[in-house]
């Protein structure tokens, strides 16, 4: 897996020298914790240092590594980075699934803490955008980024700082919820020394990104580079504004926010809706940019419109955090601006997943037959539904029926479950065979049975929760005609059994196609013919 | 970052014509290619298409006339009010106070606590006990059951039995003040820990209260004695409740804790004061006057929808 054969000398003592640095950390964490999160966590960064010092160390007066690396791309970050991305898509799908059924069935609920409905959800969610989206991204940015720009990355080392260092804080922020620590702030959960390791993470991820970036030899940046550099940057900078916190001690899981009230409230989402922005969809479509065109065969549709949908998705995003937050104590004047931004916001939008759809004319036969490139093809589709519909939610009178409602959850998984995920499985399954040295993943008709669990999966889910939504919605606001409330909230729970059950069905169904993807991932790895067959221009001579 | 081998010229863009510099053109779409490429990637140069232009122009056009009519931009201190001059606190005041007016027609009357007038008017009990089942669903059901049953821990409000007392007028007051609660004219009601009690002595009552459930106690035994001297006091000579004094029959079917064996040895070691939330502050007196009324009726209902 991590292999060290790729590393130069000096690589080599760097590499051992950092997982050195990580086992002190762990070790430091523990003893100023004592006891505690924070201490369990102290003690998995020092297994995690002591498992790489014995990887590193045993590399390290190996043979030095054949100077003809330089003439391929550096696949084995990205293939370690798909892994994991499919270990959290079952691990979280799979507590999604639980949680979902607690919910029509919330009896079932054990009677241990860990397994509360409160401490797993955000074990669904994190586990899903940061460990499951945030592994995709990472692995295909790196598959992505060296293609376009015909450069091998720029050394060895940061890409398995940036994904092991990643996924250690995926792996705290869960065991954290789970141990009953949370900074209480929806998908920032995570405490404090967790979010100031994920900011080194992404430094180095970023200066990874730009070095590689400088050694193109194509005169022009591709537009997947653009979203991706874009993901990185936002992403920096919200993820340091919402959680800038002061810890209780520096031996403690716990921080008070320097947000407070409403400013807090707007902070958290404008942070939570740009984490949809540009965590789940500015990144994926720089997925869906490269992935779509390079399946098909077709060139991107409109040079000129995805320049356009580019700077309108980055520029009117940032604005339209407080649709979060109509009819709240916010001022009148915040929901406008979060209403209107979020209306102009579809037109950049459409155009993408327009311009993505467009793309396909001249490949439509290769859409009936090809399964891989069908994923490509719905994502866009749902990305097209669920933007308009979340354009529609934002404007104030429609969210006073939708807010609070299910209807958002709907809403969500229209995105992640049509969209996100579609997508992310769309490119493995044109990565994995290529970094497998093959023409094909191991089994043709798993991808097949995939498509149709995830596409049913996926309308299940989401037209029973628009059905919950509305449903809900309505029963909160009817008046009887004496002016009395027509239903008590009870009612309306109870109302909700039957789409309860078909959501946990339908995410069922997806869960199965992931464990099938899964499956034929790892096959399809196993069964490796080598390596990428593509070459990287070498313009240096090598080192 | 520049490579010196890249230049502007088109003559050198992948796709163009070497000689003329004329771009490719698409088979399928017919459009020009754009000459950029990316590892086969490459991109047409499709005309900005004027349908989007539409889609801008509409899309801004209605945030615009909503910046113009809304409270919209911050200046400083103040914002942009908007011409419709709205205000989402007045909005939500007015509308409440409209919904309020309506409700009034009928809800006012209950004010009143004219329980007996109010029971004979039925065009006050219909829309009062329709509106009343929503209240207490809302309000009680989480504790006292949907149908008023209770559980453990919390009473039954359907039986004929009652610790406090079951007139609408009553209730009214439980449900005003409370019990137990933190209120300052909250009902008081405890049982006592008879911790200081020897064992067999609990045991004993125990046996006693546990016989009395099902009306078949020894009247002689010692159990009977010692419950005499210390519970007829609150309980009734014969356990029968009914002081309105917050403690509860131990005759009936109905139970708070619990009236086996080891649940009355807890309550007799530990002793029990449950608390009822005062709820003066959070629903208005006709509100709980509707509610009084549609409590003491529970018990009527029940025994209706029995038959
Ligand atoms: C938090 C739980 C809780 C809620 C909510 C609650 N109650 Fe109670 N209620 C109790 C408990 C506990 C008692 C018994 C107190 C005791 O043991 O002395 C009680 C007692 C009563 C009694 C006295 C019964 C008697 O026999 O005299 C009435 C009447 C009553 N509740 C009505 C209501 C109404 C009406 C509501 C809704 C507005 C309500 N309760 C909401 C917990 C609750
Ligand atoms: C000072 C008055 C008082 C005395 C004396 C008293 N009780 Fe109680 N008892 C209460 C009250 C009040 C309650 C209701 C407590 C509650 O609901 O929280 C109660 C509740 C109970 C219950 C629980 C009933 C149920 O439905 O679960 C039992 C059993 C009981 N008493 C038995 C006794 C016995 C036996 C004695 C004598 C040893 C006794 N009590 C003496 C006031 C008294």
């Amino acid at each position: 897996m991590i292999a060290a054969g790729a590393l130069g000398m000096t690589e080599r003592k760097v590499a051992f020298a950092l997982s050195f640095a990580l086992a002190v950390l762990g070790l430091v964490m523990a003893a100023a914790a004592g006891q505690g999160v924070m201490a369990v966590h102290g003690a998995m960064a020092m297994l995690l240092g002591i498992f790489l010092i014995f990887r590193t160390g045993g590399a390290l007066y190996d043979d030095g590594p054949a100077d003809e690396r330089f003439e391929r791309y550096y696949d084995a970050p990205t293939r370690f980075g798909i892994a994991m991305t499919l270990v959290w898509a079952i691990v979280a799908m799979a507590v999604g699934v639980w949680v979902a059924a607690l919910l029509y069935w919330p009896e079932g609920t054990p009677a241990v803490p860990w397994t509360s409905f409160g401490r797993l959800r955000p074990v669904h969610t994190t586990g899903i955008i940061f460990g499951f989206g945030g592994n995709a991204l990472i692995a295909t940015s790196f598959h992505v980024l060296q293609r376009t720009a015909r450069a091998r990355l720029a050394e060895h080392v940061s890409p398995w700082f940036v994904l092991i260092g990643y996924n250690l804080f995926c792996l705290w922020a869960v065991s954290g919820y789970v141990l009953g620590s949370t900074q209480s702030k929806e998908y920032a959960e995570a405490e404090w020394y967790a979010d100031l390791w994920l900011v080194i993470v992404w430094v180095v991820y970023f200066v990874l990104y730009m070095r590689t970036l400088a050694r193109r030899h194509e005169p022009h940046i591709y537009v997947a580079n653009w979203y991706y550099l874009a993901f990185i940057l936002v992403v920096a900078m919200l993820h340091i504004v919402n959680n800038i916190a002061l810890p209780v001690g520096w031996g403690v899981a716990e921080s008070f926010p320097v947000w407070a009230g409403v400013q807090d409230a707007m902070v958290q989402w404008w942070y939570g809706h740009n984490a949809v922005a540009f965590f789940l969809t500015a990144g994926f479509l720089a997925m869906l940019y490269y992935f779509l065109p390079v399946r098909s065969g077709r060139p991107i549709w409109s040079y000129r419109l995805s320049i356009v949908s580019f700077w309108g998705i980055v520029f009117f995003y940032v604005w339209v955090g407080s649709h979060h937050l109509h009819y709240t104590a916010l001022p009148y004047w915040a929901q406008t601006l979060g209403m209107t931004f979020s209306v102009m916001l579809l037109v950049p939008s459409w155009a993408a997943a327009g311009n993505a759809i467009a793309t396909l004319n001249g490949a439509w036969h290769k859409v009936r037959d090809d399964a891989t490139l069908r994923f490509m093809f719905v994502a866009a589709v749902f990305y097209g539904l669920s933007t308009f519909e979340g354009s529609f939610l934002a404007i104030r009178p429609v969210n006073s029926l939708s807010h609070y409602t299910d209807w958002t959850v709907g809403h969500v998984h229209s995105g992640t479950l049509g969209w996100v995920a579609m997508i992310v499985f769309g490119a493995i399954y044109t990565v994995v065979p290529q970094l497998s040295g093959r023409d094909a993943m191991v089994s043709l008709r798993a991808i097949e049975w995939h498509f149709w669990l995830a596409v049913g999966g996926t309308l299940v889910y989401t037209v029973s929760m628009w059905n919950a939504g509305i449903v809900q919605g309505l029963m909160w606001r009817a008046y009887d005609e004496n002016g009395a409330l027509s239903y008590s909230f009870i009612e309306s729970v109870q109302a909700m059994a039957p789409y309860y059950l078909a959501r946990t069905v339908g995410g069922g169904m997806f869960l199965m196609g992931a464990v099938i993807c899964a499956w034929n991932c790892r096959a399809t790895m196993r069964a490796a013919r080598g390596e990428a067959p593509d070459r990287p221009i070498v313009a240096q001579p090598a080192e | 970052m520049t490579d010196p081998n890249v230049t502007t010229d088109p003559r050198d863009l992948a796709d163009a014509d070497a000689e003329t510099g004329e771009l490719e053109v698409d088979p399928v779409s017919g459009y020009e290619l754009t000459g950029h490429e990316w590892a086969g990637i490459t991109e047409l140069n499709t005309a900005f298409p004027n349908i989007v232009v539409w889609a801008l122009i509409i899309t801004h056009a209605y945030a615009v006339i909503a910046w113009i009519l809304l409270p919209a931009w911050p200046l400083g201190d103040d914002y942009t009010r908007g011409l419709l001059g709205l205000d989402q606190g007045e909005m939500a005041i007015e509308r409440y106070e409209a919904l309020s007016a309506d409700r009034s027609r009928w809800l006012a009357s209950f004010e009143t606590g004219d329980f007996d007038a109010i029971q004979k008017d039925a065009a006050l009990m219909i829309p009062g006990m329709a509106a009343a089942h929503r209240l207490f669903q809302d309000n009680c059901a989480a504790c006292h059951g949907p149908d008023g049953g209770g559980g453990p821990g919390f009473p039954a409000l359907n039986g004929d039995t009652w610790l406090w007392g079951g007139h609408p007028e009553t209730v009214a007051e439980t449900v005003r003040v409370g019990i137990n609660a933190a209120n300052d004219d909250t009902r008081f009601g405890q049982m006592p820990a008879f911790d200081w009690l020897e064992r067999d002595e609990r045991d004993a009552l125990a046996d006693y209260v546990v016989a009395l459930h099902d009306g078949a106690e020894d009247a002689q035994g010692a159990g009977a004695q010692l419950f005499a001297e210390n519970c007829s006091s609150c309980h009734g000579d014969r356990g029968e409740g009914g002081l309105m004094n917050g403690a509860p029959s131990l005759r009936d079917k109905s139970v708070i804790y619990g009236q086996d064996r080891a649940t009355v040895l807890r309550t007799l070691r530990h002793g029990r004061q449950g608390v009822m939330p005062a709820w003066s502050d959070r629903l208005s007196e006709a509100e709980i006057n509707l509610l009084a009324l549609y409590v003491a009726t529970l018990g009527e209902r029940e025994a209706e929808q029995a038959q």
